[in-house]
């Protein structure tokens, strides 16, 4: 993985957490208006990021392996392998 | 990482309560060969698989039983709602009731707990492969028993659809069993274990 790589992975686990946090937040606090839009600012985060990945290095989401040509979600490394 | 769609795979609207079928069917929930067993014993396996292709399919196959499991308890909360005291008593439905009301909870239909022993995750990719194979079937037949003994068209419908994919991915494990062994000395398929063993 390279450095490009890893910035934006570092960028979609913190927006990916922060969702992870909101959504539970916002599940016993439905009415937080703060809140919920946090929930949107991170989201946009999220799948900015993502779009940025994907595009550059390879599906995340097996429906994101979108080339025409070749099936590439086997293609990649797979997260429990770390980068060693 | 999951995020969880909400959806089942297959629908479920079930009309008539049936809790002696309930107690049938809860087995492919969390019965010997049931859904549970099978996500966790595909989820488990993939990490030490040495192949990409193996990796992939356990990961998305394992996936799927996760939805699985979700659509035998939807049959199964739908087949207890409304229960009256009698109902419970003449179906048989009463040792579960009295333990866990209408709750949804992990048992073979003969009222075993959920248990890890059902399945195996044994470091080998040849033998985890065959036990892959022979799981699909253990849950085709069960299927195939639960329709033997049911006859709501509304409980049969998506129990078909679980048993069809059974064999969809029994097709698809032994598509990567062939893969391993095409990795493999076809002298001696065994004569190392690829996920512990170094090449020669």
């Amino acid at each position: 993985m390279n450095d490009n790589a890893r910035t934006l992975m570092k960028q979609i686990n913190e927006a990916s957490f922060a969702m992870d946090d909101v959504v539970l937040y916002l599940d016993t606090h439905p009415d937080d208006k703060n809140a919920l839009s946090y929930f949107h600012y991170v989201k946009g985060l999220r799948e900015k990021a993502m779009r940025a990945y994907e595009a550059a290095y390879g599906p995340l989401f097996a429906e994101s392996a979108d080339s025409a040509e070749q099936w590439t979600w086997l293609t990649d490394r797979w997260p429990w392998e770390g980068e060693v | 990482m999951w995020r969880y769609e909400k959806r089942l795979q297959y629908p479920v609207n079930i009309k008539q309560t049936n809790p002696k079928i309930a107690q049938f069917i809860m087995s492919q929930y969390g019965g010997p060969d049931g859904e549970i067993g099978a996500s966790l014993r595909y989820l488990s396996q993939r990490f030490t698989m040495p192949y990409k292709m193996q990796k992939g399919l356990l990961t998305d196959i394992g996936t799927e039983e996760l939805g699985h499991m979700e659509i035998v308890a939807a049959i199964v909360q739908q087949l207890t709602r409304n229960l009256t005291p009698e109902q419970i008593v003449e179906s048989g439905f009463g040792p579960y009731y009295i333990d866990h009301t209408a709750g949804i909870w992990p048992q073979s239909a003969g009222g075993v707990p959920y248990s890890a022993s059902a399945f195996q995750s044994k470091g080998d990719a040849i033998t985890d492969l065959y036990e892959d194979m022979a799981a699909e079937q253990k849950a085709r037949t069960t299927y195939d028993n639960i329709l033997r003994v049911v006859k709501d068209p509304d409980v049969c419908d998506p129990i078909r659809f679980l048993r069809k994919r059974e064999v969809v991915h029994f097709q698809r494990f032994g598509e990567a069993l062939r893969n391993v062994q095409d990795h493999l000395d076809s002298r001696n398929f065994y004569a190392f274990n690829p996920e512990f063993d170094k090449a020669k």
